[in-house]
């Protein structure tokens, strides 16, 4: 899923400060998976957004509104008078979310109500961790399942770098050696033999090197 | 002063000579009289200088400039490179660059990460890692060609360096990392300091074993030790280093110059050792800020004239 996380209520109270009614839109989807913008999310904010406005005696009007996916049109449509009828919208989505909410309503005021971190899983309760780059050429047949150009602090593609102690990353004693989790993995498969290989520099076109990325279906279009 | 051959470096290790490298640090500004104070103290005790590149991922003057400063005066510089700061465009062309400017030996590494340094808001670059690097200066070299395959209009004849750390995790991986880098095309091995000797040796056996040491000059990696508070530091805050309680305690029972002395009394027993190892070709002397210390060290350990001719 994506994740992301709600911004601290100071930088959202100073966000939204020109105005007087807005429309806190939470999604359906990754974010509310992830604890960041979803309805209970949406619900929360709207009464912490009023209470601290209320502290400094300015009053504002809120109104909340869930939809599946904002990063789906069909999804976006269910907002449209909610929109109207606010002159600004903190989206609780993900900056894709945001984003396609812009450009579906042209005139409205759209502020994000989230930092988008990154695309991960939620290894256990109350933990989110990283696993996914979307660098466009998944080679994790290779590292045994284990991504190093995610989870290497260096995207070392040919084994650790001479920082790694006891499992540990050189940058953190929180963060695992990703390079021993591959190697360790291997040994376990049987497959130690890939790490043998010289995997040559990184091909990044595939991944934001070419510039925005776009994914044409020919058989989808119409 | 413009070298006008091949590596010097090159000619001692492949000669069967025991070489003597040592690192300088360039200064944190534009000062060059310090790179010429610690070329002046490395002149004449080793047979070549390594150069840092932004060490610790701190901002000083670039490696390929301290090494142009140490060329004028003589001394035969090993420029260091890391694939944190550039793309795989300006790699290449501070690497062709450089030797169209006499530098002729190089080292490459991944380097430290940003965020350890003093401005871990820094973006990093990554885009290759330091056996794509090794690899891409041998093709240059042997091949004549850049990593899109385009001929070049003269090729960089550098002698091609790497590090590697023996005591880094997981040690049944690192002789088989090595292993990747001599396929790469590295000629000589710089290796993190050592101060666990039984470690180091047990990676010795293990690259012997393999017949590395039959493919690569390996240059065992010295630092002296100046005060407790540095072999503490050493121990538990540098990334990749193994300093054994041992040492620790040696350092601990002295102070002042007492502790210099003990420093340098433990390399030497060090660099004893490391020389009765077989496929250990040469020392490399990383003496952090106390460049100074290192002509008395080298001659003590009996290990003068430099440079070897």
């Amino acid at each position: 899923m994506i994740v992301a996380k709600q911004k601290p209520i100071a930088e959202l109270k100073e966000m939204l400060r020109p105005y007087q009614k807005v429309l806190i839109l939470g999604c359906g989807t990754c974010v509310k998976t992830c604890f960041a913008g979803g309805e209970d999310e949406a619900a929360t904010l709207s009464v912490a957004l009023r209470l601290a406005f209320g502290q400094e005696g300015k009053s504002i009007k809120t109104e909340e509104l869930t939809v599946e996916r904002q990063c789906e049109d069909a999804f976006i449509q269910e907002a449209a008078q909610a929109v109207t009828r606010n002159e600004a919208v903190l989206s609780l989505a993900c900056g894709a979310g945001v984003q396609a909410m812009a450009r579906r309503f042209g005139k409205a005021v759209l502020l994000p109500g989230v930092n988008t971190t990154f695309i991960g899983v939620l290894e256990k309760p109350g933990l989110f961790t990283e696993e996914c780059s979307g660098c466009g050429d998944c080679e994790l047949d290779t590292f045994g399942g284990i991504c190093p150009v995610t989870r290497c602090s260096k995207r070392l593609m040919n084994g650790p770098c001479g920082g790694s102690k006891n499992g540990k990353c050189e940058v953190s004693p929180d963060i695992d050696c990703a390079w021993q989790l591959i190697i360790d993995r291997l040994t376990a498969l049987g497959q130690l033999e890939n790490l043998k290989r010289y995997i040559p520099a990184k091909d990044w076109r595939p991944s934001l090197a070419g510039g925005p990325r776009r994914l044409l279906r020919e058989d989808h279009v119409i | 002063m413009k070298s006008d051959g091949a590596s010097k470096l090159k000619s001692v290790l492949t000669g069967g000579g025991f070489a003597v490298t040592a690192e300088c640090g360039p200064p944190r500004g534009a000062n060059a009289e310090i790179v010429h104070k610690k070329g002046e103290w490395l002149k004449g005790c080793v047979d070549a200088v390594n150069v840092t590149d932004n060490q610790t991922a701190v901002v000083r003057m670039s490696s390929l400039a301290a090494c142009l400063h140490l060329l004028e005066l003589g001394i035969e510089p090993v420029m260091q490179m890391v694939t944190r700061d550039r793309n795989r465009i300006a790699l290449q062309s501070d690497v062709i660059g450089a030797y169209s400017l006499g530098i002729r030996n190089m080292l490459c590494l991944s380097g430290d990460h940003q965020s350890l340094g003093s401005q871990p808001e820094a973006s990093n670059v990554f885009d290759i890692d330091s056996v794509n690097l090794v690899h891409a200066v041998r093709v240059m070299r042997d091949e004549g060609k850049d990593m899109s395959g385009f001929a070049l209009n003269g090729a960089p004849d550098m002698f091609i360096g790497a590090a590697e750390n023996p005591f880094a995790d997981p040690l049944s991986y690192r002789v088989v990392r090595l292993a990747k880098k001599i396929a790469a095309g590295v000629d000589f091995i710089q290796t993190q300091c050592v101060y666990d000797l039984p470690r180091f040796k047990e990676w010795m056996r293990m690259a012997r074993e393999e017949g590395l040491t039959e493919k690569v000059y390996i240059m065992a990696g010295i630092t002296p030790l100046k005060s407790a508070k540095m072999a503490q530091f050493m121990a538990t805050k540098v990334a990749g280093m193994d300093v054994p309680e041992a040492v620790i305690k040696r350092m601990s029972g002295v102070t002042g110059p007492a502790a210099l002395e003990e420093g340098q009394k433990i390399a030497l027993e060090t660099i004893a050792e490391l020389r009765t190892i077989p496929g250990v070709r040469g020392i490399h002397i990383m003496a952090i800020e106390a460049e100074e210390q290192v002509p008395e060290l080298v001659k003590a350990a009996g290990l003068l004239p430099r440079p070897v001719k």
